[in-house]
């Protein structure tokens, strides 16, 4: 592993940590003042390619010399803001730099269908900044830093989703309704770490955490403890903070529906094991406490009460999201097993998520590129017009029920592994439970698309039509993986477990 | 003979002045209350003013849009290009890190490169703030409504 540490020149290697925030927002700012969409989506485009490249150097670096730590302008933590990479988030870094990249490739056809030619310049600026806000979150060890990058990639992503008014108003209220909540969100995330810095006086995580562990817990504590994991749990769309989710995935932009789905609420997700972890120590009794009263049963809840909901829904986009919603349940039930191997499966599951709803929403996207189809009914003959999308789309849907060879399989293996390390019988029949309800829904939608004749038009079937090659490649490479890390499981199986362990670490 | 005549010459002599007090608390701002943010506000409600007592199609004759645009972009690129500049010029052979301003000044000590780096950033933030203030203005004032004003 020691070559991804040093392919990139050691002047560039050394400031990795800082570039990977900063490159995007520079970007951005660039993009702006690009003249047309084409000129603005080779820059986002670059700029991801950079990105991919820096969190793989990263990973070389973390690998070789453990965590990594950059001081912003110099100024030593805990007085200055720390960059701190480990094993944990130097894995968020690898999925939302990789995703991002293939998101990207995916967007100019896309793009160019769904967003007028005047506003695309600006939109690739919104989706850097979005991009550079999500890296900021996963980078920083700094916990009001957290809040600065949550609200850089939450205030882009409403204009994102707002973007999608040019084929569907209802976008509009989609992104107000999302505006509000995740406003509400970031109110009570902050008032979290403002408690959380009354109580310590420091806002450096780390340094947090020891003050914290040597003077103990008080009412303060537990107050901040609360109000963060609500903040963050409205941002990742944990069961009953979810009802954002659905609208605003339905109605953004296909591209912009594939990019936050895979990435957006993990990199939540990815804050809420930060704090519960690294900040709050999970054996203090409040924290344990919440493991399994909270997130356990949240998690366990929202895994069948959300897939239910996603089978009776018309639209495409609209059952996935109620998917996603429920597939955070799997990961919150990992997290609430409190142990290594509990939360590594989630981590796992997060990670195995991002590539079956990545390639699903690609494909829904060249779905609505070709024939502007959104809802599941006109989904019909898609195996016969479009089969090379509508294979992806059949693994990805396969691999989110969790069908062996393919990926999901794998996640909810380890899932239940860990249930059952810890005893916890009822949390494997609701695992089979939500599988099966996954089943039925992704069997509507597969019905649809292979069983089903090609809609007649002045009584000629609809003729085959492929999607672009910039549509086709990026969703088959994210096809493709979820059976290729079946088969080679050990990469990303051993990343969650390092991942796990970064923060179980000491104990 | 326009209407406002006492409005636009008050204007005419407030707008000026307006500016420097944004340029002065511009400049102040590491001595006392202010910085590039509320400069920013300032000089960009200048421009408002104008557009207030003028017109919007005045304003944006004297400000364009073009303008604004670019100007928000560039603020960006001022305070993020600081950061990188930092990152090339070494600091007596010794590796400085993103931000660390000593690098642009490395002659006289840590002060007078820190000095440096908070003005030039906060040019960037003025830049962005004012650009950015003026463009929600526009949006707002130029927005045509969905049914024109007669027929309500």
């Amino acid at each position: 592993m020691q070559f991804l540490a040093d392919f990139l020149p050691a002047g560039v290697a050394m400031h990795a940590p800082a570039l990977i925030v900063v490159i995007p927002l520079i970007a951005a700012a660039l993009a702006a003042l690009m003249p047309n969409g084409r000129v603005a989506w080779i820059v986002a485009l670059l700029t991801s390619a950079a990105v991919a490249l820096l969190s793989l150097n990263l990973l070389g670096q973390v690998i070789s010399e453990g965590v990594v730590s950059y001081h912003m302008g110099g100024w030593a933590p805990p007085l200055g803001i720390e960059y701190r990479v480990d094993m944990l988030n130097v894995a968020l870094l690898l999925l939302v730099g990789f995703v991002g990249l293939l998101c990207v490739i995916y967007a100019l056809p896309s793009v160019g269908d769904e967003i007028a030619e005047n506003k695309q310049a600006l939109f690739y600026s919104a989706f850097l900044v979005c991009f550079a806000g999500l890296l900021g979150v996963t980078i920083t060890g700094d916990a009001f830093n957290v809040f600065v990058f949550l609200e850089i990639s939450s205030i882009s992503t409403y204009v994102l989703i707002a973007m999608g008014a040019g084929k569907d108003r209802r976008a509009l209220t989609a992104s107000y309704n999302y505006l509000i909540l995740g406003t509400i969100g970031a109110t009570f995330f902050v008032i979290g770490v403002g408690f959380l810095y009354m109580a310590t006086g420091t806002l450096n995580m780390a340094d947090m955490a020891a003050i914290l562990e040597a003077n103990g817990h008080n009412r303060v504590t537990q107050a901040a403890f609360a109000f963060i994991v609500v903040g963050l749990g409205l941002k990742a769309a944990m069961f009953p903070l979810h009802v954002w989710l659905p609208n605003a995935y339905a109605f953004a932009p296909n591209f912009v529906t594939a990019f936050l789905a895979s990435t957006a609420t993990k990199v939540a997700f990815y804050a809420l094991i930060r704090f519960l972890f690294s900040v709050f120590h999970p054996d203090v009794s409040f924290v344990e406490m919440s493991f399994v009263w909270l997130f356990a049963v949240v998690g366990t809840i929202a895994m069948v009460v959300a897939s239910l909901q996603a089978v009776f829904q018309t639209d495409a986009r609209r059952l996935l999201a109620y998917s996603s919603v429920a597939q955070v349940g799997y990961m919150m039930l990992g997290l609430g097993m409190g142990t290594a191997s509990g939360l590594s499966a989630g981590l796992l599951h997060l990670m195995n998520h991002a590539l079956m709803k990545g390639a699903l929403f690609m494909a829904l996207g060249a779905f609505a590129l070709n024939f502007g189809v959104r809802r599941v009914k006109d989904l019909a003959g898609m195996g016969k017009t479009m089969p090379a999308s509508a294979m992806a789309f059949t693994i990805a849907g396969l691999s989110l029920v969790g069908v062996p060879l393919t990926v999901g399989f794998t996640s909810k293996w380890y899932l239940v592994t860990a249930a059952l390390e810890r005893g916890w019988w009822w949390a494997v029949a609701a695992l089979m439970l939500s599988s099966l309800l996954a089943l039925a829904y992704v069997a509507r939608l597969l019905s649809a698309i292979w069983m089903d004749s090609p809609p007649s038009h002045h009584g000629e079937l609809m003729q085959r039509r492929l999607a672009p090659w910039m549509v086709l490649v990026p969703m088959s490479i994210l096809a493709l993986a979820n059976i290729y890390f079946f088969f080679h499981a050990d990469p990303l199986v051993w990343l969650a477990r390092a991942a796990a362990d970064a923060v179980m670490g000491g104990h | 003979m326009s209407p406002h005549l006492i409005l636009r010459v008050v204007a005419k002599l407030l707008i000026p002045l307006i500016v420097v007090f944004g340029f002065y608390v511009q400049f102040h701002g590491e001595y006392g209350p202010g910085g590039g943010f509320q400069a920013g506000v300032i000089i960009a409600v200048a421009v408002i003013l104008y557009a207030l007592i003028f017109g919007i199609d005045a304003a944006r004759r004297t400000v364009p849009p073009v303008a604004v645009r670019f100007g928000a972009a560039l603020g960006v690129l001022i305070f993020a290009g600081v950061g990188i500049a930092t990152l090339f010029m070494n600091g007596a052979g010794e590796p400085l890190n993103y931000l660390d301003y000593d690098a642009l000044h490395p002659d006289q000590g840590h002060h007078t490169g820190q000095h440096y780096g908070i003005i030039l950033i906060e040019i960037g933030v003025l830049t962005t703030v004012s650009s950015v203030m003026l463009a929600i203005f526009y949006a707002f004032a130029g927005r045509v409504p969905d049914i024109p004003d007669e027929e309500w």
